[in-house]
């Protein structure tokens, strides 16, 4: 009876093999090969030259991430104590932009970033401005504030609704204070959620190309613009791109390691 | 329960507003008699008719359509199959598989989209002839989707009692008879909910059919090229109206759960 | 002689290395109500499951009705099994979970229809035809599950501790309805228990088991007065047990004193097990008492009272329904009768 339930796996797993093993080895292949197949370091060591590219992407998605962090820690807070009925109202407001096309909601900002843009002109009543905000690393970090949000209120959100207000109120039972009941028990209790939310802010923040070629210009280049330069763009390297690809995964493996090393519970794989 | 503050409030009206400004001004500026994007300089319905009429959006949304329906369901059933063997596979074999399947999940989606565009180049080049299109298109949708449902419908079979099969059995039902008669009505509502995911992501998708999609336009990708080139607001008449469907049906799933509980107590 | 129905040879079952059944031979006979009686692990599930072919020996055999059917899947069985949590189909109602078997053997629908519904009454469901089995209570559930065992005609049927999740009350009553059930189908019952007095009440037959081995079997009134071994002695009633020596022949050596007892055959001076259930023991004033000693606790059971008694180190029960002051030096005397010898357990 095991043995003949088993096989129904095979179908999933020869898939699995070829569509996601396979390719991923295809990146690894290319990354250390040339064109004509020969094995080589020059496409990582020719990587050196991106450099500040890489450093811009890391920083940019580490800003972009904590102020995700910090907008969303004490939104998450108030939506877990509210009543049921209007948490799961609540829910649906914060889920609904989240379903929305990601490409239409830069696109958004891209028009109201825009020199006679949305804003400027509202400034201008003012008789302020006009200021240049589009095509700056300010515009690519709230790009990525504004579509990954939701992904750190989430998971936040998730936690600290297991956290019952009996906690919060022994720790005030006990003399603490706002500071204390923040970093001695909310902290520690919420940490789960904090990890989770990270890495997905970090993640699709730190591989971005659509954010910062529509809110970026040509003049602040992340990875993932590189990358897609390589492949199916103007330069056309697909060893050098599967370099960078490579370190890519590389740089988000390590930061993965690191969330999870301040988070020393074991999870199940998958937020679902 | 504490109600929130009034600072508490305000912070959850600005965030709210910072998250819905940008969708409002597009629907907004999708009614502008002219092509500012700033100057609303008067009412029209024009540019929600040119949508339709728009040959470019139409083709692109059957597509993403057809390539959604299909690749959910073959990823539905591949998955489930998949979950079902893996249950009864050694904890070692079974956490190799999820660890694997959880690679498209968690790796950036650029990573993805690169790494099966590479494949497939790399096919090309055995087996010649053209493959990028909907054939590519095809596998890396339902690629990305498997994984989803693995990862829900396994729970669900782990929840499930071991012996109600081996109730099916002792009744009389062959190995398949207890599967298709006891386990999944079991664990239908996570193969049902995992399809509905793989529908959502899959139309949704950009970055992944970006790279495996060759010369064919889903919808996100007509979306990316119209944001690239035209300038006309028919691009926010299409956020509007993505808008109020997905609204519509987020709406009408919330009303059918919460009649859900009513009418089990009506049962008896 | 009874016709066997179910025999079990040499079997031997093995989980992720642990021995669980190291060579279980064990005959059942037809139309008998037997029980399988023993502590968590003794492996008594695990007999009743390689019956009912959810476990494969990793040796032995298994026979029913004279054939071989140990390679036999449970869906070819002439078995079927009440499970211990039920497994009732959640998706079903009533009916449809109890015609559930006759639906696959593709019994006439009408033919169907009367049993389902005989048998619904048989267990008392009598117009529970179309309720979810998720809304109905532990005990109603028990019902379900044995009508669509038993709707299939089975000659055996398999019970794996069916009353467990049930309160005091409604497990006596379903035990009695189980013993009638099994009586006016004649069919063969195979109960698997933890509780002696279930067992006890209910059966024709008690296996007692431990550790994948079979202590004793017969009836129940058997295995309570004579008990093969201080272990079955001990978990069949309640019993005092101490360690004695056979003097002789109808005389042993316990707690200092000699007594009279009805037991012969042992070697001169063996060390045996002395078995005394609490309620043989008489309690008499001090000076009468064979022994004496003081009552240090005294607890009221409803029925009778339980004494706790220091007698020179040893603690002694006894049940009565008089009571006694802690503190109270009382004498104990044991009938010939009420001493059971048995020899020294090993392990």
């Amino acid at each position: 009876m095991k043995l003949k339930s088993r096989i129904c796996a095979a179908p999933y797993l020869v898939w699995m093999v070829a569509f996601i093993v396979a390719p991923l080895l295809m990146v690894v292949y290319f990354a250390f090969t040339d064109g004509s197949g020969h094995f080589t370091w020059t496409n990582l060591s020719g990587l050196s030259q991106y450099a500040p590219v890489f450093v811009r992407s890391i920083l940019l998605a580490a800003i972009a991430t904590v102020i995700c962090l910090v907008l969303a820690y004490p939104l998450s807070f108030m939506l877990s104590r509210l009543r049921a009925s209007k948490q799961r109202i609540m829910l649906m407001l914060v889920m609904l932009p989240m379903w929305m096309n990601f490409l239409l909601r830069t696109y958004a900002w891209m028009t109201m970033l825009e020199k006679n843009g949305l804003i400027n002109r509202f400034f201008g009543l003012f008789g302020i401005g006009p200021f240049n905000m589009i095509n700056t690393q300010g515009a690519v970090v709230l790009g990525m504030v504004y579509n990954y949000l939701p992904y750190m209120i989430l998971p936040l959100y998730t936690i600290m609704v297991k956290i019952d207000d009996s906690l919060i109120e022994a720790a005030e039972d006990l003399g603490a204070g706002m500071f204390y009941k923040v970093t001695k028990v909310l902290l520690p209790l919420s940490l789960p959620g904090i990890t989770t939310g990270i890495t997905m802010v970090f993640v699709p923040s730190i591989s971005t190309f659509i954010i910062s070629r529509m809110l970026g210009g040509g003049g602040n280049l992340l990875i993932g613009d590189l990358i897609e330069l390589q492949f199916l763009g103007n330069s056309y390297n697909y060893n050098l791109g599967s370099a960078m690809s490579l370190v890519l995964m590389v740089v988000v493996l390590l930061c993965m390691s690191l969330t999870n090393q301040l988070d020393s519970e074991t999870k199940e794989g998958g937020v679902f | 329960m504490r109600k929130p503050s009034a600072l508490g409030r305000v912070y959850m009206v600005l965030i709210f507003s910072f998250m819905y400004v940008p969708i409002a001004v597009m629907a907004f500026f999708s009614f502008n008699a002219s092509k500012s994007r700033s100057v609303f300089t008067g009412f029209t319905l024009s540019w929600y008719k040119n949508l339709f009429r728009d040959e470019m959006i139409l083709s692109a949304l059957g597509i993403s359509l057809i390539i959604a329906l299909v690749a959910s369901v073959i990823a539905t059933v591949l998955g489930t199959m998949a979950s079902i063997g893996i249950h009864s596979m050694h904890k070692a074999t079974r956490s190799v598989i999820m660890n694997i399947s959880y690679m498209p999940v968690i790796n950036p989606e650029i990573i993805t989209g690169v790494s099966m565009m590479l494949l497939f180049v790399v096919a090309k080049t055995w087996m010649g002839g053209k493959i990028f299109g909907i054939p590519t298109l095809m596998i890396a949708h339902i690629t990305f989707c498997v994984p989803y449902v693995i990862f829900n419908v396994s729970p669900k079979l782990r929840q499930m009692d071991v012996r109600m099969w081996e109730a099916a059995l002792d009744l009389g039902c062959t190995p398949t008879q207890a599967f298709f008669k006891v386990v999944l009505p079991e664990i239908m509502p996570a193969v049902l909910s995992s399809f509905l995911i793989c529908l959502t992501y899959s139309i949704d998708d950009f970055i992944i059919s970006y790279f495996t999609s060759g010369t064919v336009q889903t919808l996100p990708i007509a979306i990316y090229s119209m944001t690239r080139k035209k300038v006309s607001p028919e691009i926010n008449a299409l956020s509007t109206i993505m808008f109020v469907v997905i609204l519509s049906i987020i709406l009408l799933i919330n009303a059918r759960d919460s009649r859900k509980p009513k009418a089990e107590s009506l049962r008896n | 002689m009874e016709n066997t129905i179910v025999a079990l040879k040499d079997i031997v079952v093995d989980f992720d290395g642990e021995a669980v059944l190291t060579g279980l031979s064990l005959d059942i006979h037809d139309k008998e109500f037997v029980t399988l009686l023993g502590p968590s692990g003794c492996g008594k599930t695990t007999t009743l499951r390689v019956i009912g072919g959810f476990l494969e020996p990793k040796s032995g055999n298994v026979f029913f009705g004279g054939k071989d059917i140990t390679h036999l899947p449970p869906y070819k069985r002439q078995v079927n099994t009440v499970f211990q949590k039920y497994a009732l189909f959640p998706h079903l109602n009533v009916y449809e979970n109890v015609a559930f078997g006759l639906r696959l053997r593709k019994v006439d629908e009408k033919e169907l229809k009367t049993r389902v519904l005989e048998m619904l009454e048989m267990v008392g469901l009598h117009g529970f035809e179309r309720r979810d089995p998720t809304t109905l209570s532990g005990g109603q559930q028990q019902r379900v599950a044995i009508a669509r065992a038993l709707v299939n005609h089975p000659k055996v049927l398999l019970l794996d501790e069916p009353l467990g999740a049930l309160d005091l009350k409604l497990r006596k009553e379903m035990q009695t309805e189980l013993k009638r059930i099994q009586q006016s189908l004649d069919i063969t019952f195979i109960y698997v228990t933890h509780d002696q007095e279930e067992a006890l009440t209910m059966s024709d037959t008690v296996v007692v088991m431990r550790g994948g081995q079979i202590q004793q079997i017969g009836t129940p009134v058997d295995i309570y007065n004579e008990p093969k071994n201080a272990y079955v002695a001990d978990f069949i009633g309640e019993s005092n047990i101490l360690s004695g020596v056979m003097q002789r022949d109808f005389s042993v050596e316990f707690a200092g004193q000699e007594f009279t007892c009805v037991d012969k055959g042992f070697p001169k001076r063996a060390l045996v097990d002395v078995v005394v259930r609490p309620e043989d023991i008489q309690v008499v004033p001090a000076i009468q008492g064979k022994l004496s000693g003081v009552v240090k606790n005294v607890i009221f059971k409803g029925v009778h009272y339980e004494i706790i008694v220091e007698q020179a180190g040893t603690l002694w029960k006894i049940h009565s329904t008089q009571s006694q002051r802690p503190g109270e030096i009382i004498g104990m005397n044991i009938g010939p009768d009420d001493i059971h010898i048995m020899n020294k357990m090993e392990g």
